[in-house]
């Protein structure tokens, strides 16, 4: 690790104003990922300005049934707020799929956000990585590729974006709320993580001494859920991850009908995946089987898989179907038919998709 | 850069000066002598440097001193009293009493994790194994709940099994304690059976 500054911020605005009139600055909320990219040798700030201290840790319910989550709100408490365990189910379910509990006391909501990629090659200084040093080449595409994009890559870099909580986020539809030198402004979850293309270095559309200070949620959708598909049951990243938010019609038929639905992927792209295409599928679509699949296969169109992902595409497919017959109360597939107990893969009818 | 700090560690007041780039687990170790807490992986991922930080269980290898100035840190040292006669924590008896390791050195972060987990389960806090998440008050901690909550210390030797029972048996303690009566099904121990047969460092044991 190099030496560096530190300076505990008294307020955002000055925190704000320190971090963008030093290059080599950067914001210190938890720690958990930036202190170990630091002795990685992956980051290497020259001032650490502490916002760890300051009051903006609160879940604080609006008058117009919006939540504010201040930005060091630890995981674990946002976890636990009964506000959203009981409107935002897939939040908490999300949060609680991350990390473990030592980790989730310490990382805060905004440096969830903000944590980068556990790509093997980006987080060791000595393999070339067009993320940790542009121009050098990604040691990816040819290697170890088991937690890597099948959506949205490039050529330049195949990683994937690790956060749980992000994902949820983005099928909730929230906003996060950035102050800046010239003071603040609210984008969607959706759009502050940013797919690859020739700029790899850049994980989202802030600029450098830029600062989260909230997310917002927007009144809560009737039913939410995350899903989360790993190595081992705890404390690992994600293959792949499902949220999924929506609004039923005839919520007691055998059938409903989806009247309205938001899907977010994890573990498959640079950045929380909103399945927009699989999305349009579904809204106005009977709750079935066939048109869980639908969805999915349209969503999955052009993904594109590298020599040691190629399960994440019926994976997120089987993820997909599984979230969506969990949240409209449909049967799940016959079991004991052919080809239906495993829709896809090597048992199944189309034989496509796995691991090649 | 340095800077001058102070951690209240197990109950004592403790000022140091340190740079910027040591964590609160270097602190601790190289700095104040308190080598309870261990260095595994370094990385946060093995769970061995665990403490309670403001009492809350915790990564020290993570956490940077400078940032932490003025934090109260409970090791396993701490826990158990403070003094060398001191009673050990129910959780420390339960570890001796279940087995609940083999080569020890992922232990003071087990017991500190544990501790963390009884008051987390407590409090209601849920995990990815708590079936319902709407349920209000505290959470049984199951074995599902205790394996999925320890899920962040690991244990080369694999003492898992012990350690989950050394968990129960903690918690089932700590339940008990907050019902306001002895549970006759645990057995109350009032001393430590291992100190008591190991008083010297084991090279010089007869």
């Amino acid at each position: 690790m190099i030496p560096f500054d530190y300076h505990r911020a008294e307020d955002a605005a000055s925190a704000v104003a320190l971090v963008s009139g030093t290059p080599g600055a950067a914001f210190l909320a938890g720690g958990t990922n930036l202190v170990d990219r630091m002795k990685l040798g992956v980051a290497q700030p020259t001032l650490l300005v502490d916002i760890s201290r300051l009051p903006l840790d609160t879940v604080d319910v609006q008058e117009d049934g919006r939540v504010r989550i201040g930005t060091n709100v630890r995981n674990a408490d946002l976890a636990a707020n009964t506000v959203i365990r009981s409107r935002y189910p897939a939040l908490s379910q999300a949060l609680l799929a991350g990390a473990s509990g030592q980790l989730r006391n310490l990382a805060t909501t905004g440096g969830n956000l903000l944590q980068r990629t556990r790509c093997v090659y980006f987080q060791n200084p000595t393999t070339p990585c067009n993320k940790r040093e542009p121009g050098t080449g990604c040691s990816a595409v040819e290697g170890y590729t088991r937690y890597h994009a099948i959506l949205g890559a490039s050529e330049d870099c195949v990683a994937t974006h690790p956060s749980d909580m992000a994902v949820a986020l983005a099928a909730l539809d929230a906003a996060v709320v950035v102050m800046g030198p010239a003071g603040e402004r609210v984008l969607p979850v959706s759009d502050l993580h940013r797919l690859p293309g020739n700029e790899p270095q850049k994980d989202t559309v802030l600029d450098h001494g830029e600062l989260i200070t909230a997310v917002e949620l927007p009144p809560a959708p009737a039913r939410s859920a995350y899903r989360k598909v790993r190595d081992r049951a705890a404390y690992a990243f994600a293959l792949v991850s499902v949220a999924a938010a929506l609004e039923l019609d005839d919520d007691d038929a055998a059938v409903p009908v989806i009247r309205d639905v938001r899907i977010a992927l994890g573990g498959v792209a640079h950045k929380p995946w909103r399945a927009l295409q699989a999305e349009a599928v579904l809204r106005g679509a009977a709750a079935t089987e066939d048109n869980f699949r639908s969805a999915a296969d349209a969503e999955l169109r052009h993904a594109e898989t590298l020599n040691g992902n190629g399960f994440k595409v019926p994976m997120v497919r089987n993820t997909l179907a599984a979230v969506l017959r969990d949240l409209t109360g449909t049967a799940g597939p016959d079991a004991s038919a052919p080809g239906t107990d495993h829709p896809e893969g090597p048992s199944g009818p189309d034989d496509a998709g796995w691991e090649k | 850069m340095e800077a001058r700090i102070t951690l209240q560690v197990d109950g004592e007041p403790r000022s140091l000066t340190v740079d910027t780039r040591t964590t609160v687990l270097d602190a601790l170790r190289d700095q104040l002598g308190v080598t309870s807490p261990k260095k595994g992986c370094d990385h946060g991922q093995c769970g061995a440097c665990t403490v309670l930080l403001d009492g809350r269980r915790a990564n020290s290898c993570l956490a940077l001193a400078v940032a932490h100035d003025g934090a109260e840190v409970i090791t396993s040292e701490g826990l158990a009293g403070g003094t060398p006669d001191g009673e050990l924590h129910p959780v420390q008896r339960a570890f001796l009493e279940q087995d609940g390791f083999q080569c020890g050195y992922c232990t003071p972060g087990q017991v500190c994790s544990a501790a963390g987990i009884i008051e987390e389960a407590a409090a209601g806090h849920p995990s990815t194994a708590t079936e319902d998440l709407q349920a209000e008050g505290g959470i049984d901690l199951t074995d599902a709940e205790i394996r999925e909550r320890m899920s962040g210390n690991l244990c080369r030797c694999g003492a898992y099994v012990n350690i989950v029972a050394a968990v129960r048996q903690a918690a089932e303690t700590a339940a008990a304690r907050r019902d306001g009566a002895a549970n006759p099904e645990v057995p109350v121990v009032t001393d430590s059976p291992t100190a008591e047969s190991m008083p010297e460092h084991p090279e010089e044991r007869a």
